[in-house]
């Protein structure tokens, strides 16, 4: 019987331990198999150059283009969703009351919206844009993309300004400061947060094509206006990689690196950010 | 100068309260907008015909979701069988065996896994999962299979939702009040009995809501599947056929839509669908997680 026990606990240790070792290495498989087929295809050339003529039959250039329009298509729409999101935030947390019923609907809104895919976000901003009569533009490609993030910053930042201790804000309170002046303290002390909220959210923004995909378009120049069509990394990726030329898929593998590299970087300095806020904590 | 910052503090709260009920509106807008865009089709047709006909022919004017609803349900569910046993094993490990340089060591997996764009995930499927599907898995139980498959879309998306339900699940399992597991380890249980009896029927609801949350994630997938799945609108009958979810073909259709009105209504009304499931999905599991949540912290 106690043998049976023992037998069935170490059954289930090891399927355990199976499936956590599958997990990681599945990432390591990912990240490996990205960088063993990208990394030859990789030169200063993608990188540095826009797409040239015959580009896409394998002819010289890069996806400067691409990289270019994710940059600026990602700061439009972080600017966006953060002048709403901060002060949400705050309002949620520091204007209504404790146990505000309001409060709550709000964040489970941002709950749900926070489950609703991209593509849907991609088909709202195209009626949008027609009802607006805007055509494929870098403005419409920032505001689905703002619509995209902004969930992701509300929770995370929200999160955040819910563990902070209390005394601070009624400190500031009783020393005659009203709530605007104090929001504007408290949001120093909430910055590693916020800034932890606003990397997740460039990580998931730039690596979106589902949202970029009506709303942006595409093109081999560098957008110079907010109404031009913008090229993303995601869908440079996806349409070089839907190419028959070989040496056009293995631009879209290089792409691929590169996108990696920049969602590495960014989910790197993330952790580092909110561990730097974890050892700051009161 | 009182009265400047008393302003100053009346004006920021209205706009606030102003973003507030804007975002509020938001989730309603989203719905409207597309239910109004997807009005004209379900003027022409009823909902039950468009939900149960088989038959996709844009250009004669017949629009049958139902290759486009069986395959997303198909990969999903796939997908969900695949990722379940395998968060819950890890969830557990995490929460009851695991030392805590295991869990430093696992967490960032986790938030990269979580971090890698959907296009990332389709390039290595394509690379890997399909050449896998057809050279090897296939041919021993079908006579011919490109790889672009429903297995591929499955084993694709089960990856890309390990990280929201082992995260969904590790929050779970820690919002157990310890003095429950506590209580069945000092009555001479086990670990793993305590696991067994304890643990997981406690947290039951809780992976349940985990569980619709990952589906409802899988569902709204595009790209990633779009690139595996093959995009070929019949009703697929193994898994070694090729399907074509509903979100890949808002995607790969919104070019041409334009020239046909009842088209683009069409694409919208699978964009409605998708966005209703989703979000009465999410609120179930939600609503859920929240009472959850509340009912232990107390």
């Amino acid at each position: 019987m106690i043998n049976t026990k023992r037998q069935e606990e170490i059954f289930f240790k090891i399927l355990m331990i199976i499936s956590i070792c599958v997990i990681m290495s599945i990432l390591l498989f990912i990240i490996g198999t990205v960088l063993y087929k990208g990394l030859p295809a990789l030169d200063w050339d993608m990188v540095s150059k826009l797409p040239g003529g015959g580009f896409y039959l394998g002819k010289e250039g890069g996806v400067l283009n691409a990289i270019i329009g994710s940059l600026y298509l990602i700061s439009g729409s972080v600017v966006i969703s953060l002048t709403l999101s901060v002060p949400l935030v705050l309002f949620i947390n520091f204007y209504l009351p404790k146990k505000s019923v309001f409060a709550s609907i709000i964040r489970f809104s941002f709950d749900i919206l926070f489950g609703v895919p991209s593509i849907v976000y991609g088909a709202f901003g195209f009626a949008l844009m027609i009802f607006l009569g805007m055509r494929a533009s870098l403005l419409g490609g920032i505001i689905a993309v703002a619509l995209l993030i902004m969930p992701i910053m509300v929770r995370s930042f929200d999160e955040v300004t819910r563990l902070l201790p209390r005394d601070l804000p009624d400190a500031l309170l009783s020393l005659g400061a009203t709530k605007y002046e104090m929001s504007k303290v408290i949001l120093r002390q909430l910055m590693p947060g916020l800034v932890t909220a606003i990397l997740l959210a460039v990580g998931r923004g730039i690596g979106d094509a589902a949202t970029v995909l009506f709303t942006a378009g595409y093109t081999d120049n560098l957008p110079n206006a907010l109404n031009h069509p913008a090229a993303t990394l995601p869908l440079s990726i996806f349409f070089q990689l839907g190419s028959p030329v070989e040496e056009v898929q293995n631009r879209a593998y290089a792409s691929a690196v590169i996108l990696t590299v920049i969602i590495l970087i960014l989910s790197f300095s993330a952790r580092y950010f909110s561990s730097k806020y974890s050892k700051n904590k009161i | 100068m009182k009265y400047i910052r008393a302003f100053k503090d009346k004006s920021a709260r209205q706009i606030m309260l102003g973003i507030a009920f804007f975002s509020l509106l938001l989730l309603l807008v989203i719905g409207v907008s597309l239910l109004l865009k997807a009005l004209p089709i379900m003027k022409e047709k009823s909902l039950w015909a468009l939900l149960s006909s088989g038959n996709w022919k844009p250009f004669k004017g017949e629009f049958g979701f139902l290759p486009y609803i069986i395959s997303t349900l198909y990969v999903s569910l796939i997908a969900i069988i695949i990722a379940l046993p395998l968060s819950l094993l890890s969830g557990i490990y995490l929460c009851t065996y695991a030392s805590k340089t295991i869990s430093r060591i696992f967490e960032p997996v986790i938030d990269l896994l979580s971090g890698i764009p959907p296009v990332i995930y389709g390039v290595w499927g394509t690379l890997t999962i399909v050449p896998l599907i057809a050279n090897k898995i296939a041919p021993r139980y079908v006579e011919f299979s490109s790889g672009f498959s429903v297995l591929a879309g499955g084993l694709v998306l089960a990856i890309m939702i390990l990280p929201l339900l082992i995260s969904i699940l590790l929050e779970v399992f820690r919002s157990l009040p310890k003095e429950i597991t506590d209580a069945s380890l000092s009555l001479g249980a086990t670990k793993w009995q305590t696991v067994k009896k304890v643990m997981l029927r406690k947290s039951f609801p809780g992976i349940i809501a985990a569980t619709v949350l990952s589906v409802s994630r899988a569902f709204g997938e595009t790209i990633a599947v779009l690139m595996v799945c093959g995009n070929i609108p019949i009703i697929p009958h193994s898994l070694f056929d090729a399907c074509y979810p509903l979100p890949a073909l808002i995607a790969n259709n919104y070019g041409e839509m334009l020239s046909m009105p009842n088209y683009e209504s069409a694409l919208m009304f699978g964009a409605f669908l998708l966005f209703i499931i989703i979000v009465i999905f999410n609120a179930i599991s939600r609503l859920t997680l929240n009472q959850i949540e509340k009912r232990f912290s107390l």
